[in-house]
């Protein structure tokens, strides 16, 4: 476990509702919620997620800090909007779960091999190398990202997906080589690590 | 009518030989013969769409849309921004309205501007090309450019989600949005009235990291287009394109369907009907070929 999440422990010590006010995007709103469920019957991938939005709502409350934080469920979001679209009280649950998932990533308690968190941090590394998103590399690294043999077998699968998009030009080996990239990555990759720093800290002075 | 001009954002997916970049050659078509001049932002950078919050806190992914937000304000100043995806208009539009809500937010991000040497005022419309085709051009002024109608085709308009949640296009409701009926209808086709899946999620990005689940969305999305008489399936966004097109060979395998399902934009149908030729309307980039419009662009 991180020394960041000891910290976190002590600090607010069974509150976590006031944690996650303090810590999470758009946490303020958790309050808000009035429990009517609309949100937990929207998700498209609604039978896959642990705890549906409205529950971990719930479970914010009843300090179910641990559960909340290593469940896998925020992770099924697809920000298909649904939930935010119809919830009676405005919240918008979307970036809350993004915002959970965030955070439960910095304190180390995110599920290890969760897919979908592995791709979107491949996704994020991916992005900030050079500014744009080479779809290929990403791609690749999505493929191998469980190892090898793993790879190789998920590359099998995808291999006419891919062979489909190269006839057609809406991928390219050139990619390999470089790519798409930004002229002033120097400049982005310092705005980037400046917005992390101002971010860090406004949450150390907050809560 | 006069020309009209953007700041454009592309989007990674857009790019050359990326994902996308038929819908871009048949967004060009578009746009030369509706006289809209797209002015593409000078360096701009990703957005990191809708899954950015793995790798990068709030401000960061704030930040990044800021810059291409403040690269257009120095660029073209008196032009709106339009972007061709949905996760890209999205990420922007929210961008601009959480900095317009928070000056402390928009201070610190433009904090972190200043170190690429660039400043945000905030001041800039962000737009979905189809608001610039039905609020700046017109579906009447559309219908006007059709040199060869799609008649005899039957098209199933899948809106998705981003397009249409949380912000839509104005005017319009987010469980039955019309603009894609009136788009199919304004290029002499006709449109599939009773699409239930029409603002149904593909599973975005989640496509990509669960294969079988988003995979289930998708064929409930392909047979409701199926069975309500679908010739092929239009839509507006770059995601619900490619995940509604290229899985189709893995999703009649798994379930025992037989689907072989065109899905193309608007902007495809758009230029199939001005006149534009195969190429320029991007139908070489059909995993799945549009026959249909291939003969009608042929003739
Ligand atoms: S829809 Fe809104 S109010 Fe209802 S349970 Fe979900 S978050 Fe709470
Ligand atoms: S945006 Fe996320 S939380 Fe909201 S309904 Fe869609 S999948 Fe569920
Ligand atoms: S349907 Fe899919 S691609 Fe389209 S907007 Fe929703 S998540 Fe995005």
């Amino acid at each position: 476990m991180s020394d960041y999440n000891q910290q976190m422990i002590e600090k607010y010590r069974g509150n976590f509702l006031k944690e996650v006010e303090a810590n999470v995007e758009e946490g303020d709103w958790v309050k808000m919620c009035m429990q009517c469920g609309v949100c937990s019957g929207s998700c498209p991938l609604g039978p896959h997620w642990e705890h549906p939005p409205q529950e971990i709502f719930m479970m914010i409350r009843a300090n179910k800090r641990e559960d909340i934080l290593s469940s896998s469920s925020m992770w099924m979001c697809t920000s298909c909007y649904n939930c935010i679209a119809r919830c009676p009280r405005g919240l918008p649950i979307t970036h809350i779960m993004h915002g959970l998932a965030t955070y439960a990533k910095r304190l180390g308690l995110a599920p290890k091999e969760q897919p979908t968190a592995k791709f979107a941090q491949l996704f994020w590394d991916n992005l900030t190398k050079t500014g744009r998103v080479n779809e290929l590399k990403l791609g690749l690294s999505l493929y191998f990202m469980n190892g090898f043999g793993e790879g190789i077998k998920t590359a099998l699968k995808m291999k006419d997906v891919g062979l489909g998009m190269l006839k057609t030009k809406r991928m390219t080996p050139m990619e390999m080589l470089g790519g798409h990239k930004c002229k002033d990555v120097k400049g982005l990759q310092a705005m980037l690590k400046k917005a992390e720093e101002l971010e860090e800290a406004r949450i150390g002075k907050r809560g | 009518m006069a020309k009209k001009s953007y700041s454009f954002y592309p989007g990674c997916s857009s790019q050359k030989a990326a994902s996308a970049s038929n819908y871009q050659v048949s967004v060009d078509a578009m746009c030369q013969e509706l006289d809209i001049e797209l002015n593409e932002i000078p360096d701009w950078n990703c957005c990191s769409a809708s899954i950015g919050y793995a790798g990068g806190g709030e401000l960061p992914r704030l930040a990044l849309s800021a810059r291409n937000m403040a690269l257009s304000e120095q660029a073209h100043p008196d032009q709106d921004i339009v972007a061709t995806c949905a996760a890209c208009w999205l990420a922007t539009r929210e961008t601009q309205e959480r900095l317009g809500e928070d000056d402390e937010l928009l201070a610190e991000t433009n904090q972190a501007l200043a170190e690429a040497g660039l400043k945000l005022k905030n001041d800039k419309k962000i737009r979905h090309m189809v608001e610039v085709l039905i609020e700046d051009i017109g579906y009447e002024e559309l219908g006007k450019h059709v040199k060869k109608p799609l008649e005899g085709l039957k098209i199933a308009g899948y809106v998705g989600c981003q397009t249409n949640r949380p912000f839509g296009i104005h005017g319009e409701s987010f469980e039955n949005p019309k603009y894609l009926d009136k788009m199919i209808e304004t290029v002499g086709a006709e449109a599939c009235n009773d699409y239930e899946k029409k603002v149904s999620c593909c599973g975005g990005a989640l496509a990509f990291s669960e294969p079988e689940k988003s995979q289930a969305l998708i064929k409930d999305i392909l047979e409701s287009a199926y069975d309500n008489g679908a010739d092929m399936i239009v839509t507006p966004c770059p995601v619900c394109q490619m995940n509604t097109e290229v899985y189709q060979d893995q999703i009649n395998a798994k379930y025992g369907t037989k689907f072989k399902m065109p899905v193309v934009y608007y902007s495809t149908l758009l230029s199939v009907a001005y006149g534009k030729s195969a190429k320029e309307c991007g139908l070489d980039g059909q995993v799945i070929r549009a026959r249909q419009l291939e003969e009608i662009a042929g003739k």
